[in-house]
């Protein structure tokens, strides 16, 4: 396919950097000119050039679009990656947020003008704290792993005011990278806690690590191989007689939906992904929200700001000062994600609590169905049925000379996102499989029966094909290596005579 | 249920596959007692107009900021947005891809991250900016913890000049870990430049500036860089209205070595405050101790020019608790929509923008400082300017509020218990501000103070 005059491939066009676009003096927005005044910036006025290109609007929008073609996307087909919740982002969502009066609020107008939006705020909290069973919130971290520090911070400022800040941090091995640099940035050392032969936490070496120094265990539930910790109970209690908390990290959130609250296995904080669970869309890298919600005994030192009912109307608590409980700091600017918010709610009010119930539960059939049609090929890595996301290792490619990196590799050529790789980190290779219940079960099927042709080739020798892969992408494998020696992070004019 | 494709047959058929009678044999692991046998007690599904029903009543309770006559700024500015921009970042490629892992099939992402990244370099003077943080606050916060990891110092000290919100994410930030947050606390009347380098000692990691600073005031810091140059500390340069940097010299020109920023003007609405834009750019040599990630120019197996993420030995997944930051998800879209928009701008819109608003608030503030009982106290400014009134500014606010006009941020909003800033009001004009805006406040102004 390669060989034509301008490298493009058919629908496949090659794209310069807006900065190899610059037409000199050109812009894409029409600006009136400013008034004649003078101006008030003193010293500081700008003297130099910027350097910035120019460019018309069907410039840009083409450049955009054409970039736009080399991704993959959940719109496009079934997204896998464990732990990531790719599932279907309604446009209804969208909409809702675009709703002028909600996206045109400035958060720093007279609470009398933005009722309708701390109700909504009031309302997205309420809905989260009952399909958790936890009583307090904190809505405003900005993604996961703010979520984590809030919910670290929490529960230091509960210790710190018994007098008892304590000093460790257990965290199982299978955890995501988040929790142990969460705890870090929260002052306390991380303890590893391995995993048994089960895939879940050992509880005997979790209990042994147990002392009156143990601020708190961060355990991720559904865990990241896919499997519900079953003593989840026994070990909060084990926590909570030895004076600390249970955090757990939700980002797994979506298994359990309507059929299991956190509150009721003895979690003191978790924090919602309102971006994976509540459908929200992950826009390339975010923006996310990370509501922490958090148990009766932790409630009164969430950060502010938060929403509180007055009379019949809501009011903002935006300084610890004006607090009647014991908020430790805050967290973000202004009032956290609302956009966010009006997107989760849209999605928690289209799906109800039957809809919301039934999502969870296709989830976890969905993954439970694929391990079921690639048991026999894979290698699993646990017994038993998993939750919403399936874990298998690579010890079905052993003696193939292929990697659980060109196996992915070769997925791409598929026409599929691979899964996530290579983590957990407690099995050799790993594929970790996550379908979410966007799904039909032909899109299933076709996932795993391409998965199974690449087993099988795989097992039949045939690794050059793997190693070469992926043929067919704008790009095909790409020197990391060599990008992380000598960093290139900016565009720089390197055209002759400059 | 309209988002959820399995048919009742479907589900039979999969569970006979998987050999188990029901759904609840996958949940076995739970502790029975904790399953739950029926729905919470929560509404049930709706169709898509009942859900827009009530999501627009609730927005029909709220005073839209584009409805009427609006100054309100304050590290959030309401900026005309072009339609492609908000078109573009809609298209599904991008707003429904996760981070780009898989760099074959994210190569629109990783361009789109790499052309940002040298944006946000230019228009701060930097040498090297991240591919995105959460907001403004919390790129605050990352940089004043990344100048103390680069010089192994742990006293940071913070204008009173700084927005008081990322005043209070650093110290929040940094209140479990052994460093010192000094709060050089909030005076309208001094010359915070040089009160900020008589603080500084050698063992200070950082002074933490903004331009414009709260009280809207721009300055020239390259005299503050020095000092803190000379004593070993960094000078990191806050900025929350980025669109000032089309008309004000950039931090880089004055010394800087670390610029964090809020980017939401550019490409991203209100929205109620959130999410927004961190943007966080420094020097090639403080590189390693930058937090978020870096998307990198590289070839593929064919010697074609690609792009990676990059430098991940920094970033949690690879380092865990001895990485630079938790951050993970950053702002990525919102990202998209800083760059889009600037790209539409380009050089000369970018810089005409900027001059419009200065212009705008030039206009604005002869108009107000004109009123009795009103005082414009910034010699400089660029969109936004504080007044004195002869009132206290919250209750005059509300009665204007009550007549649909969005007059501004009283000061107290921030210092509820400050005396110094009770009759304080931070007013803001940008280049959708009219003059017919201008006059409705100005007699608004007048009424409320007479």
């Amino acid at each position: 396919m390669s060989g034509t005059f301008t490298g493009n491939q058919g629908l496949r066009i090659e794209e310069p950097l807006i900065f190899e676009l610059d037409s000199p003096g050109q812009s894409a927005v029409d600006l009136p000119e400013p008034p004649a005044v003078e101006n008030r910036l003193g010293a500081a006025e700008r003297t130099e050039p910027i350097g910035l290109p120019g460019l018309t609007e069907p410039e840009v929008v083409r450049h955009y679009l054409r970039i736009s073609q080399k991704n993959y996307a959940i719109d496009a087909g079934l997204y896998p990656l464990g732990s990531c919740t790719m599932k279907h982002n309604p446009r209804l969502n969208e909409k809702m947020a675009r709703h002028a009066g909600l996206a045109d609020l400035h958060p720093l107008q007279p609470q009398s003008t933005v009722q309708g939006a701390l109700e909504l705020m009031d309302f997205c909290a309420e809905w989260l704290t009952t399909l958790t069973g936890m009583p307090g919130i904190a809505l405003s971290p900005a993604a996961g792993a703010h979520g984590e520090l809030c919910g670290l911070m929490t529960i230091r400022a509960a210790l710190e005011d018994r007098g008892d800040a304590r000093e460790r941090v257990l965290v199982p091995e299978s955890a995501h990278g988040t929790n142990p640099a969460s705890a870090h940035m929260c002052g306390y050392k991380v303890e590893s806690i391995p995993a048994d032969d089960r895939g879940r936490v050992d509880v005997a070496a979790m209990i042994d690590r147990l002392d009156d120094k143990v601020a708190a265990i961060m355990i991720t539930n559904p865990n990241t191989c896919g499997l519900f910790e079953n003593y989840i109970v026994r070990i909060a209690d084990a926590v909570h007689d030895a004076g600390g908390f249970v955090y757990c990290d939700g980002a797994n959130f979506n298994a359990i939906v309507g059929r299991v609250r956190p509150g009721d296995l003895g979690i003191d904080s978790m924090h919602l992904n309102l971006h994976k669970t509540f459908s929200t869309p992950h826009g390339g890298g975010g923006p996310g929200s990370g509501p922490v919600v958090l148990s009766e005994a932790l409630a009164p030192f969430a950060p502010v700001p938060y929403v509180v009912r007055d009379g019949d109307g809501f009011r903002l608590v935006e300084h610890i000062g004006d607090s009647d409980n014991k908020p430790y700091g805050r967290m973000k600017g202004f009032h956290g994600q609302f956009g966010v918010f009006v997107r989760a709610l849209s999605y928690m009010l289209s799906m109800g609590s039957d809809g919301l119930r039934q999502a969870s539960s296709d989830a976890v059939l969905n993954a439970n169905y694929l391990k079921s049609r690639l048991e026999d090929l894979l290698s699993v890595s646990f017994d038993g049925p998993c939750m919403h996301e399936v874990l298998f290792d690579d010890r079905f490619l052993k003696d193939t000379d292929v990697t659980t990196l060109d196996f992915a590799k070769a997925m791409i050529d598929e026409g599929f996102h691979p899964m996530t790789m290579y983590f957990p980190l407690v099995v050799h290779g790993a594929l970790l499989m996550e379908p979410t219940e966007t799904e039909s079960k032909a899109a299933l099927d076709q996932y795993a029966d391409m998965v199974r042709s690449l087993a099988e080739r795989a097992k039949a020798g045939e690794a050059e094909m793997f190693k070469e892969a992926p043929k067919l992408t704008p790009r095909r494998r790409l020197d990391e290596t060599s990008a992380a020696r000598n960093p290139v992070l900016r565009w720089a004019d390197r055209s002759e005579g400059s | 249920m309209r988002y959820l494709p399995l048919t009742d047959a479907d589900r039979q058929a999969m569970l006979a596959e998987i050999g188990v009678a029901a759904i609840e044999d996958l949940y076995k692991d739970v502790p029975a007692d904790a399953l739950l046998d029926a729905p919470v007690d929560l509404p049930s599904h709706k169709g898509e107009w009942e859900v827009e029903r009530i999501i627009g009543d609730l927005a029909a309770k709220n005073l839209g900021a584009s409805s009427v006559p609006s100054f309100i700024g304050a590290g959030n500015y309401r900026h005309h947005i072009p339609a492609s921009a908000d078109h573009l970042i809609q298209r599904s490629e991008f707003l429904t891809s996760y981070t780009p892992y898989q760099p074959e099939v994210s190569q629109g992402t990783l361009q789109a991250l790499f052309e940002f990244q040298t944006q946000v370099s230019l228009i701060t003077g930097m040498e090297v900016a991240n591919a995105s943080l959460y907001d403004g606050a919390t790129a605050c916060a990352e940089a004043a913890m990344m100048a103390c990891r680069v010089t192994k110092r742990s006293k940071m000290i913070l204008s009173g000049g700084l927005h008081p919100h990322y005043i209070d994410v650093t110290a929040t930030n940094a209140k479990y870990l052994d460093l010192n947050v000094i709060n050089a606390g909030v005076d309208p009347n001094r010359d915070e430049p040089a009160h900020l380098a008589g603080l500084v000692d050698e063992e200070t990691a950082c002074v933490i500036i903004q331009n414009p600073d709260l009280f809207g005031r721009v300055r020239d810091l390259s005299a503050l860089a020095d000092a803190c140059h000379e004593a070993g500390a960094l000078l990191v340069v806050i900025v929350n209205e980025i669109v000032s940097l089309g008309a004000l010299k950039s931090p880089g020109e004055m010394g800087a070595d670390i610029v964090a920023a809020e980017g939401q003007s550019l490409g991203n609405g209100l929205s109620f405050g959130g999410p927004h834009l961190g943007l966080l750019a420094t020097k090639e040599k403080f590189l390693r101790q930058m937090p978020g990630r870096l998307a990198g120019e590289t070839t593929d197996v064919d010697g074609k020019r690609g792009w990676v993420l990059t430098l991940s030995t920094r970033e949690q997944h690879i380092r865990r608790e001895k990485a630079t930051s938790n951050i993970c998800t950053n702002s990525g879209l919102c990202a998209l929509a800083f760059s889009i928009h600037l790209a539409l701008l380009g050089e000369t819109g970018f810089t005409k923008l900027a001059r419009l608003n200065n212009a705008n608030a030039v206009l604005l503030a002869d108009k107000l400082d004109a009123i009795s009982g009103v005082e414009v106290i910034n010699d400089t400014f660029f969109n936004e300017f504080t007044v004195r009134l002869s009132k206290p500014a919250e209750p005059v606010i509300e009665t204007l509020a009550a007549n649909r006009i969005l007059g501004g941020v009283p000061l107290s909003r921030f210092y509820p218990k400050n005396d110094a800033v009770t009759d304080l009001c931070l007013v803001t004009a940008t280049e959708l501000t009219r003059e017919e805006d201008m006059d409705a406040l100005s007699s608004a102004l007048s009424e409320a103070l007479a």
